[in-house]
C-alpha cells in the first residue's frame, strides 16, 4: 500500500516536470471562450465565435507571436478542461476572485464592465471623481440597485444621507426609474448600455462616468491559466501591456462599446 | 456556526431591529385597518339580497384567490405605474407619498387582511344561536343595537381562535414587502446573507425573532379569549372548548 502512494506521488511528480518542460516554449496555444455571454463572446449564425473576448484573443496572440486556436467550452466545466490540459487559456469574461485562485491562476485583469449611474437625460451625478467616492454626491435621492451586488454594497457604504432601495431583479429597478419612484440606478454599465438604447430606456441616459475602484468592484476579468505556466502568464501579460501602449486595445474596446472605458486602470 | 451567529447578531442587530420595528409596524396597522374593512364586509356577505352580497363576495373572491405576491406587485408595479404616468403628478405634494413603497404595502395587506377576515367574521356572524338574535328583537333592539349588543360580542367569542390565526399568517405575510424594496425583518435579514454570505445565521436570527412576535402574541390573544368569554366562566364548572370556539 505504502509502495503504491510512494509510486504515484514520484509518478505525480514525474507529470507535473515533463508538463512544465513540455510548455517551455510556446507556438501554439489552445485558447476556450464560452460562447454564450454577447456582446463578448458568441456563437454567430453561421455558427463561428464572435465577440470581444474572440477578438481580443486574435490580437493578443499576434502580438505574443503565438498561434492560436480558440475553442467553445461550457461555463460549467471549463476550469476542469483547463486543469485537464483540452486547453492552455481561458477567455471569457472570468473575474478574478480568491476562490478560483486557488485552483487556477490569472494573468493582469484585461476588462472589466464598469459600473455607472442612469437617471433622466440632463441629470448629473458625480459620486466618484478622481479616484474617490464623494459622499454628499447623493444627499436626499432615492437609489435604486439590485440586492446582492457590488453596487449595492458600494452604496450602502458610501452615501449615508441616499435612500437605498433594493431591488431583486435590476429590470424591477428600471420599471420604477420610468415610474419616476426611484431618481436614478447604479448598475453594471454593459448591462445598462443594452437598455438605455433599447425603447423602454427612452429619456435616461448615463448620468455620470463610469468608475470601477477595485475595494469595491473586484480586479476584472482576467485570462485563466493554469499554476505552472508562468512563462505563459508573462507572455499574455507582455502582450498585453503592449495592445495598451500601442492604442490596439482601444481600437478593439470602441469596437464594441462606444462610451464605456473597459480598462479603465 | 456560533461564533458567526455572534458576529452577525454584534454587526448587524441594528439592521434587524429596524426591520423589527417596520414589520411590527405593518402588522398592526393592516390587521387593525384590514379588520375594520372587514366588518361592513361581513355584515353585508351575510345579507339575504343577493345583490348586497355581490360585492364583498367578488372583493373576498379575489384577494383571498389569488397569491398575496401577486397582488403586491399589481399594487406596486401596476397601480403604481398608472398613477406614475399622470400627467404632472410627480410635481404635486402628493409625489412625495405615491413614489413610496410603504402605502402600497400597507394598502395591499389591509385589503387581504380585509378579505380574510370578513369571510371569518362572517362564519361568525352565521354562527351566533339564532335564540339570542330572536330574544333580542323580541326585547325590541333595533337591528343596530342588536349588531352592537348581541351579534358583535358573540362573534368575536367564536372567531377569536381563527382570528389569532388570522394575525399570525398576516405577520408572516409581511415578509413579502422585502420584494418591493422594504426593509423589514426578512428584508434585514436577506441585506444581511448579501454583507456576509452566512444565509444560516442571518435568516436563524429573523426566523427567532418572528418565533418570539409569535409567542408573544399567542399569549396576549389567549388573554382577549378568556375576557371575551369571562361570562361563560362565571358559570359554575361549564368550560368552553378553546380549541375549536364551540360551546361544550
Amino acid at each position: 500500500m505504502k509502495n503504491w502512494i510512494k509510486a504515484a506521488a514520484v509518478a505525480a511528480v514525474g507529470i507535473a516536470f515533463s508538463a512544465s518542460v513540455a510548455s517551455a516554449a510556446w507556438e501554439k496555444v489552445v485558447v476556450a471562450t464560452e460562447g454564450a455571454y454577447p456582446p463578448f463572446n458568441f456563437v454567430d449564425k453561421d455558427g463561428k465565435l464572435q465577440g470581444f473576448d474572440v477578438d481580443f484573443t486574435k490580437e493578443l496572440c499576434k502580438t505574443a507571436g503565438v498561434e492560436c486556436e480558440i475553442v467553445a467550452q461550457d461555463w460549467d466545466g471549463i476550469i476542469p478542461g483547463l486543469l485537464a490540459k483540452k486547453y492552455d487559456a481561458i477567455i471569457a469574461q472570468m473575474s478574478i476572485t480568491d476562490e478560483r485562485k486557488r485552483s487556477i491562476d490569472f494573468s493582469n485583469y484585461y476588462c472589466t464592465t464598469p459600473a455607472v449611474f442612469v437617471g433622466k437625460d440632463g441629470m448629473k451625478i458625480e459620486a466618484y471623481k478622481d479616484g474617490k467616492v464623494v459622499e454628499d454626491a447623493l444627499d436626499g435621492m432615492v437609489i435604486g440597485v439590485q440586492r446582492s451586488t457590488t453596487h449595492a454594497n458600494f452604496l450602502e457604504d458610501n452615501f449615508p444621507n441616499a435612500e437605498i432601495r433594493m431591488y431583486d431583479t435590476q429590470d424591477n429597478a428600471l420599471l420604477d426609474l420610468t415610474a419616476g419612484r426611484i431618481d436614478a440606478t447604479l448598475a453594471d454599465s454593459g448591462v445598462l448600455l443594452e437598455w438605455v438604447d433599447s425603447d423602454a430606456g427612452k429619456g435616461y441616459s448615463f448620468v455620470s462616468d463610469t468608475f470601477a475602484p477595485v475595494e469595491w468592484f473586484g480586479e476584472g476579468a482576467g485570462i485563466g491559466l493554469r499554476k505552472e505556466d508562468q512563462d505563459l502568464k508573462e507572455l499574455f501579460n507582455k502582450a498585453l501591456a503592449e495592445m495598451l501602449a500601442n492604442g490596439s486595445y482601444e481600437k478593439l474596446n470602441k469596437k464594441y462599446f462606444e462610451t464605456i472605458n473597459l480598462h479603465p486602470r | 456556526m456560533f461564533e458567526d451567529l455572534i458576529y452577525v447578531l454584534g454587526k448587524y442587530h441594528g439592521w434587524l431591529f429596524d426591520g423589527l420595528l417596520l414589520t411590527l409596524q405593518l402588522l398592526v396597522i393592516a390587521v387593525i385597518f384590514g379588520s375594520l374593512l372587514a366588518v361592513p364586509l361581513a355584515i353585508a356577505r351575510t345579507s339575504k339580497k343577493l345583490w348586497v352580497q355581490a360585492v364583498p363576495f367578488g372583493f373576498i373572491y379575489l384577494f383571498r384567490g389569488t397569491p398575496l405576491i401577486a397582488q403586491l406587485f399589481m399594487m406596486y408595479y401596476g397601480v403604481g405605474q398608472l398613477i406614475a404616468n399622470i400627467d404632472g403628478i410627480q410635481d404635486s405634494w402628493t409625489w412625495e407619498y405615491l413614489r413610496d413603497p410603504y402605502w402600497y404595502c400597507l394598502l395591499t395587506f389591509i385589503l387581504n387582511t380585509a378579505a380574510y377576515v370578513a369571510e371569518i367574521m362572517r362564519g361568525g356572524i352565521n354562527n351566533v344561536p339564532s335564540g339570542e338574535v330572536e330574544a333580542a328583537r323580541a326585547c325590541g333592539m333595533t337591528p343596530t343595537t342588536t349588531y352592537r349588543r348581541i351579534i358583535f360580542p358573540r362573534m368575536w367569542q367564536i372567531i377569536w381562535p381563527a382570528y389569532t390565526n388570522d394575525v399570525i399568517f398576516t405577520l408572516k405575510a409581511t415578509s413579502l414587502a422585502s420584494t418591493v424594496t422594504m426593509m423589514e425583518l426578512t428584508g434585514a435579514a436577506r441585506k444581511i446573507v448579501a454583507r456576509t454570505a452566512l444565509p444560516y445565521e442571518a435568516f436563524i436570527s429573523a426566523g427567532v425573532i418572528y418565533l418570539i412576535i409569535v409567542y408573544v402574541l399567542t399569549f396576549g390573544f389567549k388573554g382577549v379569549e378568556k375576557y371575551l368569554r369571562r361570562n361563560e366562566f362565571r358559570q359554575a364548572d361549564k368550560k368552553p372548548n378553546v380549541e375549536t370556539g364551540v360551546q361544550a
